[in-house]
């Protein structure tokens, strides 16, 4: 489980340009759950991904990874083997010649024994679906290649948690489809939590929490359905609901007798 | 006279080297003054080329682009920009100067706009996307918030008062909010000033939220051209461009695949409509 205790992160604290991304955040992420992160440009999205792997450390308050604080330096190692971060932009995140290079790149560094190495690269480029390209020089793929690339190295070091800072923002439909499909299997099959940043609301109704960030605090938490009920509060954040709970909201309104909200279509076709 | 008017067009990138690709193949196309137009197409697809070639950062390895009926490789550069004006993906990564003030200036001072005619200059270019002269304009361009510095980035294009505002995905990364404020500022200042937009996006409900004419482009062809409506009457276009279904039609087809007549419909208020309307009409006929 990873905790976070009444946790507030400052930028540049005591200058003039001092800014305050997180104030006083409570939350927990039991293993293995599927927590969606929401909220507008600038609400603190970024800086609690940061916090969760200790490459930030927060200003007050405690981040607790399965009982390790990261504000004691010796845990950081231990932490950053437990929580894996995936970042927005692929191209920022690739660094080997080949693809196996870089899934290896972790893995060399936690100081594995070659085979066991060999073995991790098969099974994450197994589970990303990119098997075929271990051979392959990175910079030739396309987005959503990368990223799963990316995603590859991660999972390579058999992290509990994987956080993704909105990992699908940079590709295009094809490419976020693959990115969701390899994210969904993760949680489904390998149990590994999954902490997903998203603005992208179609997203998000995978998981089992949601966290609405506004101004750096925690506004809102619950199911996907306990959130998307709030249509008009998330609108008010910068937010949007599903297009299909807002069609279903309408017909709601309308006399129909269908239950609120409803979130996918194939859901919504049921009871038409 | 068309505006912009592309003749047999193609593109190869690195001719004569074993790296050689074709991007664009044999494309012609008109463009009149104050349309709005889509590009659409996925990864690959030749759309970035294609608007290059357009603001003549890529002259064509053959056929003939006309701006205003001249040759695009007679045109001087500086006079050009002042005619088409590109914002490019992620503009904000190009940001260099120190100030606000200074990083919307360079456009208009580099086409030689007067310096005492610079600030209104500035000043209407910022207030047009939404952003406060006063408030903003010393503090670092780099300091911004990600919506702003993207506002920033577009109006620093704007400046330039440009004809044909070319727009490469500019709402990418951004909160739901955010995409629909920055795209209402672009379609006031772009209807107001009767401006020609041209908009690649990968995310369709933007594109039929603003745009009259689409562009689908496969492997450097252009498979369709005409009204968005024609485009989305049916959904074997989309197909064959291996694009995804914006949202709004991917619901109407599994609503339409039950029965409900939706033909046309493009909103969510016009298929609520339609389905209310037929509810009652079956209900009438059954009674």
């Amino acid at each position: 489980m990873i905790q976070l205790r009444n946790v507030s992160y400052v930028y540049h604290e005591g200058t003039t340009q001092e800014k305050v991304a997180l104030k006083d955040v409570n939350i927990e992420i039991p293993s293995p759950s599927f927590l969606a992160i929401i909220g507008a440009n600038g609400s603190g999205k970024s800086t609690f991904a940061r916090l969760l792997n200790g490459l930030l450390i927060p200003t007050h308050g405690d981040v607790i990874v399965d009982g390790l604080n990261s504000k004691d330096f010796e845990n950081l190692w231990e932490i950053r083997k437990k929580v894996g971060l995936v970042f927005q932009n692929p191209d920022n995140q690739i660094i080997g010649m080949t693809v196996e290079e870089d899934v290896a790149f972790g893995c060399e560094n936690l100081g594995l024994p070659p085979k066991e190495i060999e073995e991790r690269i098969d099974f994450a480029l197994k589970s990303v679906g990119m098997e075929e390209y271990r051979k392959y020089p990175p910079h030739l793929l396309s987005g959503g290649q990368k990223q799963r690339i990316a995603i590859a190295g991660i999972l390579a070091m058999l992290p509990k948690y994987i956080v993704l800072d909105e990992p699908t923002t940079m590709l295009d439909p094809k490419g976020r489809k693959e990115i969701m499909g390899v994210v969904k299997k993760l949680y489904k099959e390998e149990k590994t939590s999954i902490i997903l940043i998203t603005h992208h609301m179609e997203e998000v109704v995978w998981a089992d929490r949601i966290a609405v960030f506004n101004k750096g605090e925690i506004v809102l938490e619950g199911s996907p359905k306990e959130i998307f009920m709030k249509d008009e509060k998330l609108e008010e954040w910068g937010l949007s609901v599903p297009l299909v709970t807002k069609l279903s909201k309408c017909l709601v309104e309308r006399g129909f007798k269908i239950p609120h909200p409803i979130l996918t279509i194939e859901e919504l076709s049921t009871w038409l | 006279m068309a505006l912009i008017s592309l003749k047999n067009v193609q593109y190869i990138y690195m001719e004569k080297t074993p790296l050689e690709r074709e991007a664009i193949k044999d494309i012609s196309l008109d463009i009149g003054k104050g349309e709005s137009i889509g590009i659409i197409g996925k990864t690959g697809s030749g759309k970035s080329t294609l608007i290059q070639l357009i603001s003549g950062l890529l002259y064509p390895t053959q056929g003939e682009i006309f701006i205003k009926d001249r040759d695009i490789k007679k045109w001087n550069s500086k006079e050009l920009c002042k005619i088409i004006g590109i914002v490019f993906q992620y503009p904000e990564y190009q940001f260099f100067a120190e100030t606000v003030f200074e990083e919307v200036a360079f456009g208009p001072r580099n086409v030689g706009i007067p310096d005492e005619e610079l600030e209104n200059c500035v000043r209407e270019a910022l207030t047009t996307v939404g952003l406060s002269y006063e408030e903003i304009k010393d503090r670092s361009p780099f300091n911004l918030s990600g919506g702003e510095k993207r506002r920033l980035a577009i109006a620093s294009i704007l400046a330039m008062n440009p004809e044909v505002l070319i727009l490469d995905e500019p709402t990418a990364n951004l909160d739901p909010k955010g995409k629909v404020e920055i795209m209402n500022y672009i379609n006031k200042w772009v209807q107001s000033r009767n401006k020609t937009l041209i908009l690649v996006s990968h995310d369709l409900d933007e594109i039929i939220r603003t745009v009259k004419r689409v562009i689908v482009l496969k492997e450097g062809k252009i498979i369709f051209d005409g009204p968005i409506e024609k485009l989305f009457l049916n959904y074997e276009k989309i197909e064959e461009a291996e694009l995804e279904l914006p949202e709004i039609l991917k619901l109407r087809k599994v609503l339409e695949d039950k029965g409900y007549p939706l033909e046309g419909a493009f909103t969510v208020h016009e298929i609520v409509e339609r389905i209310v309307a037929f509810k009652e009409h079956i209900s009438i006929w059954k009674s």
